[in-house]
């Protein structure tokens, strides 16, 4: 271990206050074009750190490196992501994950709900799984055809991954769906929970039509076909009622956030904040 | 459907338990499966994908076997004797007493 640790006062020069040694968040400006891509490398970063609850918590041993698997190929996406963008304003991967403020994050909400630690099941996080699995797989099969030729590198290899992804997630939704009825109320009560927040993965604002104008990617709106269609079949096989649309509307990817990502952040974000540029 | 509380629990005592499968991963094209370990799955697609994420997350191979281990016969430990101690002294039957011409390469 590497990590230096700032010296405690001795009771010789206890000072009567103590300065903050938490580091500053950086000042976070980007141009729509980067705000597209933070929107997508957020996402994963947040799901990943979801995701990692269930690390030593998960139902069976296999499934538990499976979940840890799936993060961890999230993590590395959100580096590719995090870097690229990075490089352009002058930042790294580490400063914007751990030094950007809760506004700054451009992730989806439904990415920052709560998971396991607050008392969510193995459902929701298969629910969960699967709706944004199949949505990160319609976008990044279409990156693969980015103006950016760096982006669709990135989207070469993630779109590997994610094929992965929606076909795990999708096994254990038709054996959760169509399983038991405890499974299957679980299921049916994660989909109620979950599903609201999907209407902001297809909306339409000033970033998607930059972004879309410069071929750096497509529109979310465009993305809905492609994901019905993975869904739908599933949803399907596995018993379970795709809910009516709803007039509700998350915000997490302008950056207004729900009430949980402030605790999220303030976990994943304290080591680096208390112990900047910490190395282990 | 009414069955019984004994027969419901005879059931559930004998589901609980998902069976077992052994894993074999091929490290690359060309080489053989080798055995790397155990799982319990409730099926074989489920075995499947459990031994992808255990078995080949360290990019042990490129594919993957599973079977299911009640169907694997094997030979009694007991039998050790009679079945393979007789090949100590039969070295005629390993073939090292020819050359492989070059174009063969690796046999």
């Amino acid at each position: 271990m590497t990590t230096t640790f700032a010296p405690l006062p001795t009771t010789a020069s206890a000072s009567t206050s103590v300065a903050s040694t938490t580091t500053e968040s950086i000042a976070f400006k980007p141009t729509p074009v980067q705000s597209y891509l933070m929107r997508i490398g957020d996402t994963c970063l947040i799901h990943a750190q979801r995701l990692a609850e269930w690390s030593g918590h998960a139902p069976i041993l296999e499934e538990d490196i499976a979940l840890t698997n799936l993060a961890l190929d999230l993590v590395g996406q959100a580096r590719a992501l995090l870097t690229h963008v990075g490089q352009q304003m002058g930042f790294g991967e580490d400063q914007l994950a751990f030094l950007r403020d809760e506004r700054d994050f451009a992730n989806f909400t439904i990415a920052e709900l709560p998971g396991r630690r607050a008392g969510q099941d193995f459902a929701n996080a298969i629910v969960r799984n699967f709706l944004l699995a199949a949505w990160m797989n319609v976008v990044w099969t279409k990156l693969e055809a980015s103006s950016d030729a760096e982006i669709a590198a990135i989207a070469g290899k993630a779109v590997k991954e994610s094929r992965y992804h929606v076909a795990h997630a999708a096994d254990w939704v038709v054996r959760l769906g169509d399983g038991t009825d405890e499974s299957a109320k679980r299921m049916r009560q994660a989909v109620d929970r979950l599903w609201p927040y999907t209407a902001e993965l297809f909306e339409t604002d000033a970033v998607d039509t930059a972004a879309a104008e410069a071929g750096l990617g497509p529109l979310r709106v465009s993305l809905k076909p492609e994901w019905d269609a993975i869904v739908a079949p599933v949803f399907a096989e596995a018993g379970l009622a795709i809910p009516a649309a709803g007039a509700f509307r998350s915000t997490g990817s302008r950056g207004v956030h729900s009430e949980h990502m402030g605790y999220l952040l303030a976990e994943m974000q304290t080591l680096q904040r208390s112990f900047p540029g910490g190395r282990w | 459907m009414t069955a019984s509380k004994t027969d419901i629990a005879n059931a559930q005592a004998q589901a609980h338990e998902w069976p077992l499968w052994e894993v074999f991963v091929r490290p690359k094209a060309g080489l053989d499966h080798k055995h790397c370990g155990s799982l319990h799955a409730a099926d074989s697609k489920m075995a499947l994908q459990l031994a992808r994420d255990v078995y080949t997350r360290r990019q042990e191979g490129v594919s993957v076997w599973i079977v299911r281990s009640d169907q694997i016969v094997a030979s009694d430990p007991a039998d050790k004797a009679m079945l393979f101690d007789p090949m100590e002294d039969k070295v005629y039957r390993h073939p090292t007493f020819y050359e492989l011409p070059p174009e063969v390469g690796h046999m």
